[in-house]
């Protein structure tokens, strides 16, 4: 019981709880109490420090702000109203804050107030369907096109419709390199005269891939009902992430233990043989090297192609908020930033499990 | 009549260089069907570029290497090799190894005609019980099997060791040895042996031939082994024909060791030079 635990946990990556499994079983007491502050209790820690020290810091960007905005109405309006001033921002209301790096609490306040918003859209957005189902079904029997909901996005959508566009770009990606990446690891001539092509678009940034895949897209989709908004950003992530998986399937296939393809030779497989039992399996960690590479690189270019795009998403809720200046805007960039980052972490993770799921070699980084 | 013939065998791998740098030099071997033959040499000495030539996995710079008649040009599945690291591709259970080579030699047999053939040479092996396992889960001795069955089960006319029990224990060795020795009995298949181990070789062989070590590696004479099959390990200790043939190889093979030792331990008289500004007795 307790081992199907342990090892299901490291399946998923969760090994760090497996002392404090152990030191519940009563297992070799002390070597695990020293495992569990290690492997637990320090990191959380250093969280409340990291959330401590983001506290100070606030604080004392609160106060640099606070004191130059009462000294400048001073000299603007006078002594009363700087005092009014004062007065307004110790009783807390939000509308007078000076307009700095929110505390954590404030970000967290912000995060409910998100939570509180998205509950309320979905609660809108379901009346809605359920007041126009009647009128849809009418609508689809005489042929009209189907009423659908307009309405703002949550930031729960945006999340949604941000996962979309980057599992869209990484699946575009992997479709993309891995056989490039096949074809020119297998063959040095071919690898020779990509190469360039390869250095010169790598280092090319997000902002420039856009740029290009919307002069094409533009063109192509013009008289065609569809996305385009969604179609340009995910092309452009794609091609932004896609050249770790081209470059590290490349350098596997290249670089297949001799060992491995002597055996090859020496049972004579046909060349498509040897490619799907040898060399693909043999360069499979590789390959996922990269694509794990690709998936973290598509989830950060994706908030910047966003931003650029106006394709909704989490990228435009952050550009939004910061052009919208409301007092709670700042705290909300912040909330869509720790978002962003444990998402990120959750790919992360979801790519290291599917490669130990299917990988030979067995491991975990 | 000769299944293999090595003819002034030459390899370089930089022929580019004016040939510097020689691996096996004037090489000239022949091996008739059904004969077991060892070649014994120091690590180093080009054993393993030779059994690459000889399996078609690399192509001689100069002189032929000819099988059943007719020059070498690429690998085949008459001659079957058993790599020295077992070779067995990790991402495939026992099963999958062995199948992969059936269904490249056999391509026309029916499905069940290819799993009885896989699952045949797996028992004969024995190693039934690890049908399913990957080569991770398997002790040496058991790779080293899996990989005697992967080359067998082609049916080659040739089998090609290049040193198979190298990297095993004694005890995994000896049981390896015997059993390699079984199956070659049973249908004899021309057998070439690489090995570092005069006792191996003594044991299996029909015929020994030392290499000298390269570069430049070339044959030395050869050392017939003129003992009666089966042969019975305990017993050979005593036979007169053993002990005189394995103190000849070894003699043998200890004054190539001398010779070379003596070689590169030469003295070089050095001229007495000191720096100009810096001298010991700083007067």
């Amino acid at each position: 019981m307790k081992d199907s635990i342990i090892r299901a946990l490291k399946f998923i990556g969760l090994g760090f709880l497996e002392p404090l499994i152990r030191l519940i079983n009563k297992e070799e007491p002390t070597k695990n109490t020293k495992e569990v502050f290690r492997k637990i209790i320090a990191p959380v820690a250093s969280v409340f420090i990291f959330v401590g020290l983001w506290q100070l810091g606030s604080t004392a960007l609160y106060n640099i702000e606070a004191e130059y905005k009462i000294e400048a109405t001073l000299k603007s309006q006078g002594e009363a109203e700087a005092q009014k001033i004062k007065e307004c921002m110790e009783s807390g209301d939000p509308g007078c804050q000076p307009n700095t790096l929110p505390s954590p609490s404030q970000v967290y306040a912000s995060y409910l107030t998100l939570l509180e918003d998205h509950r309320t859209i979905a609660a809108d957005k379901k009346a809605f369907k359920e007041k126009t189902f009647e009128m849809n079904k009418k609508r689809v029997k005489q042929g009209k096109s189907v009423i659908t909901y307009t309405g703002r996005p949550s930031f729960v959508d945006q999340i949604k419709t941000s996962l979309k566009t980057v599992f869209a770009g990484f699946l575009l990606a992997l479709f993309i390199a891995v056989p490039i990446g096949v074809v020119i690891g297998l063959s040095s001539t071919l690898r020779g005269s990509i190469s360039w092509i390869i250095q010169i678009f790598k280092p090319v940034s997000p902002v420039v891939w856009l740029l290009l895949v919307f002069m094409i897209v533009k063109t192509l989709t013009k008289n065609s009902e569809g996305d385009s908004a969604f179609i340009i950003s995910f092309i452009s992530v794609g091609l932004c992430s896609m050249w770790a998986t081209l470059v590290n399937t490349a350098m596997g296939v290249s670089s297949v233990n001799t060992d491995y393809i002597n055996v090859a030779k020496v049972l004579r497989l046909r060349p498509l043989q040897k490619i799907f039992k040898v060399i693909l399996p043999a360069s499979l960690p590789l390959i996922f090297t990269g694509l794990r590479i690709t998936l973290s690189v598509a989830w950060m270019v994706l908030i910047a192609i966003e931003l650029l795009a106006q394709s909704p998403g989490l990228g435009s809720f952050v550009w939004e908020e910061f052009q919208n200046g409301a007092m709670d805007s700042n705290s909300k960039i912040i909330v869509a930033m720790f978002v962003i980052g444990m998402i990120g972490f959750a790919l992360d993770r979801i790519m290291l499990f599917i490669q130990n799921l299917i990988s030979f070699e067995k491991e975990t980084i | 009549m000769a299944i293999l013939e090595l003819k002034n065998v030459f390899k370089t791998y930089n022929p580019a260089k004016e040939y510097k740098g020689e691996i096996l030099d004037n090489i000239n071997l022949t091996i008739e069907e059904g004969e077991f033959v060892a070649i014994v040499g120091f690590s180093g000495s080009g054993k393993t570029t030779l059994v690459n030539l000889v399996n078609g996995l690399l192509k001689p710079t100069e002189g032929e290497v000819i099988f059943k008649g007719k020059p070498v040009e690429d690998t085949s599945h008459e001659r079957g090799v058993i790599f020295q690291n077992y070779s067995l591709l990790p991402w495939l259970t026992v099963y999958q190894n062995i199948d992969m080579a059936i269904q490249e030699a056999f391509p026309k047999a029916s499905k069940q005609e290819k799993d009885v053939r896989v699952k045949e040479y797996i028992e004969m092996v024995g190693l039934t019980h690890a049908t399913n396992k990957r080569p991770k889960e398997l002790s040496g001795g058991m790779r080293q099997r899996v990989s005697v069955a992967r080359a067998l089960c082609m049916d080659p006319e040739m089998i090609i060791m290049d040193e198979p029990l190298g990297a095993l224990d004694a005890l995994t060795r000896g049981n390896l040895q015997d059993e390699i020795l079984k199956i070659w009995e049973r249908n004899k298949r021309t057998a070439l042996l690489i090995t570092n181990d005069v006792d191996e070789a003594m044991y299996m062989a029909d015929r020994i031939i030392p290499l000298k070590p390269g570069p430049n590696a070339t044959l030395g004479p050869e050392f017939r082994v003129n003992i009666e099959r089966p042969r019975d390990k305990t017993a050979l200790n005593d036979n007169e024909e053993y002990k005189k043939t394995r103190l000849k190889i070894i003699e043998y093979l200890m004054d190539l060791g001398d010779a070379q030792a003596a070689e590169s331990t030469a003295t070089y008289e050095l001229p007495e030079l000191q720096p100009k500004d810096f001298r010991w007795d700083a007067n």
